[in-house]
């Protein structure tokens, strides 16, 4: 089954809605509620990102009965050095993202803590695609 | 799992009922349908929110209450009255007389239930240092919010508090109290006088435990009809009962909205009426909410004075009962035997723990993931075909709900009116068939009792 949502870049206050939606759709598949928190924050991150690094962007969301695996695709900046923006605390984040208790650089590795599966590419002034399956077993 | 049977203090009555919608449509769980004519309410969703009633033109549904000659089963009757009660009354009658006539209507012990307010509240303290890790720890305060999140929101069952509420604890204190005093607990009946429907389920079928606790329930609007009306005829001028006993302004303050969440420390937030509660559940499981300590999470409006039995209108009540405690405060009113409850101390928190409040979720279509997959994409297809306007024709609250309906085998496409008339249209079914299955929505009255041409 799949599903598609938009991303908004800059709308703060749309931030979570897409993930919102998934939670919603697992809840009614009858996922263990731990699987189900563990995605939902894990998308969450991954939408808000685009919302607050990105121009715009996508949610795609597969799910086949072992598995949930989600692209999030955006139009944006890009990241370039994934392996440093990785690491906890790291943030480009500006003082006004900051202010509005986002930007603390936690997002990333949130997602990987909460994913079986990540991967993220990406190319500079062009846009991120990041990957996160999780198994639902 | 539909096994279990959970009481509902809500009911319908059949003959009244007009099957207009109206609580269908404000049921934050989804869980009324109009069947022939009637509003049904599904068990297993309904968290006796009482938000149907309110919301009924016709008064068709009311709360269940118990005989009120139950009473009399017991040789020793105790009264436990919510502390929104004394704010029913206009300010001329006093809290003796309202003591007098439910004394007079055969209670031997007239108490307020919020007297152990202090002991829950620090035990509750204690109890979130030690399960850091459950937080942000949730009230067990109200009912129908324990209910709401067993079957909307099972991710956060952990997170309510493992406590006792404040009733339970009062029925345990003064049960045991009496006991010491020598009578048999069979002899001790507990009443709670109850301002909402969710404390009488709570009663009927407890959470989280076996143990029955209170005896009966009594709607707060009889005795409310029963003060005043004996006051009025002028009855109870000789008797007045005096009190032994004011609650501390504390412990008035903490049935209403921010009267626990003002007690702890850490961020604590104050919720009342169920969809703003729903809102913040949401945010919650999605964890867009951190570092939250404490919520306060009450189903009606301003908490227990905004209750489905409370008479008088819930910002005078609010305005009364803030009067009362600081004339209280002010004035230091003699209070005798003080710590009398500090004696039963360790008994009460021996027996304060609730154990495991199950989950039981509404949302999954099936407890077989491959299954419920299968029923969402069948879903998904209805959804297509319906107008999506919600406009509850069918007997289901929205478009989404008649389509689960549908796929859980408990309604038809052809409920629906818009794809009635495209059939009738394109000669799938005769007009008199589709006739036929709005009565079955509607009932056969509804059609019998218009005349549209005129007499
Ligand atoms: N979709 C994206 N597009 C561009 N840059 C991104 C994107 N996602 C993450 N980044 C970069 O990676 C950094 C770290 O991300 P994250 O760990 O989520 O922290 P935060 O979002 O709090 O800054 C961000 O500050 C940003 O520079
Ligand atoms: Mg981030």
């Amino acid at each position: 089954m799949e599903f598609r949502f938009e991303i908004e870049g800059g709308n703060f206050s749309k931030a979570g809605t897409a993930s919102s939606e998934v939670k919603k759709i697992l809840k009614q598949l009858n996922v263990d509620p731990k699987i189900i928190k563990r995605t939902v924050v894990s998308l969450y991150e991954a939408e808000v990102n685009v919302v607050a690094h990105a121009y715009e962007g996508e949610m795609n969301v597969e799910i086949i009965p072992d598995k949930v695996s989600v692209t999030i695709q955006d139009k944006g900046p890009g990241i370039p050095d994934i392996d440093q923006a990785m690491q906890e605390g790291y943030s480009t984040a500006t003082p006004k993202v900051r202010e509005m208790g986002f930007g603390a650089g936690m997002g990333l590795p949130n997602i990987k803590k909460n994913s079986d599966q990540l991967n993220i590419s990406s190319k500079v002034n062009v846009g991120t695609i990041v990957e996160i399956v999780n198994y639902l077993k | 799992m539909e096994k279990i049977h959970f009481y509902h203090a809500l009911k319908v009555v059949e003959e009244v009922c007009i099957g207009c919608t109206h609580c269908m449509n404000v049921c934050p769980t989804s869980a009324i349908r109009v069947k022939n004519g009637i509003a049904n309410i599904n068990k297993n969703a309904c968290v006796d929110c009482g938000e149907c009633l309110k919301a009924c033109p016709v008064n068709a549904i009311f709360v269940e209450q118990d005989d009120f000659t139950k009473i009399f089963n017991y040789k020793q009757r105790v009264a436990l009255l919510p502390t929104v009660l004394l704010g029913q009354f206009p300010d001329e009658i006093k809290e003796e007389q309202i003591y007098a006539v439910i004394k007079e209507l055969g209670f031997t012990h007239v108490y307020e239930v919020d007297e152990t307010a202090d002991i829950l509240t620090d035990v509750t303290k204690n109890y979130m240092h030690k399960n850091y890790q459950n937080r942000p720890f949730i009230s067990s305060f109200c009912p129908a919010i324990v209910r709401l999140i067993q079957v909307k929101f099972p991710a956060l069952v952990d997170h309510i508090i493992h406590l006792k509420p404040v009733i339970d604890i009062s029925a345990l204190f003064y049960r045991k109290k009496l006991m010491d005093e020598g009578f048999q607990r069979e002899e001790i009946g507990i009443f709670y006088v109850t301002p909402c429907a969710a404390k009488i389920a709570a009663v009927k079928s407890p959470v989280g435990t076996e143990e029955m606790l209170i005896d009966g329930v009594i709607n707060m609007d009889f005795i409310y009809n029963k003060v005043l009306l004996s006051i009025k005829q002028n009855k109870e001028k000789a008797k007045e009962v005096p009190l032994k006993r004011h609650l501390s302004r504390r412990m008035i303050g903490w049935t209403l909205t921010n009267g626990e969440a003002s007690q702890y420390s850490g961020r604590c937030l104050a919720i009342d009426e169920i969809h703003n509660v729903i809102e913040v559940l949401e945010k919650l499981e999605n964890e867009v909410i951190s570092d939250v300590d404490f919520l306060e999470l009450r189903a009606c409006d301003h908490s227990c004075a905004g209750g489905v039995l409370a008479t008088e209108n819930r910002f005078l009540a609010i305005e009364r009962l803030r009067k009362r405690a600081a004339y209280h405060h002010k004035n230091r009113p003699e209070i005798l035997k003080e710590r009398e409850i500090e004696k039963y101390r360790s008994y009460l928190l021996d027996n304060i723990s609730i154990k495991n409040i199950e989950p039981r979720s509404i949302v999954s279509l099936d407890t077989d993931m491959m299954v419920a997959m299968g029923k969402m994409k069948k879903i998904n297809r209805i959804m297509r075909v319906l107008p999506g306007i919600d406009c509850g024709a069918c007997g289901a609250p929205r478009c989404q709900a008649l389509a689960e309906d549908i796929v859980q085998g408990k309604a038809k496409m052809t409920q629906c009116v818009f794809l009635q008339k495209m059939l009738v249209k394109e000669e799938l079914i005769s007009p008199q068939e589709s006739f036929d299955i709005s009565e079955k929505t509607w009932g056969k009255e509804r059609f019998e009792k218009k005349n549209i041409k005129g007499k």
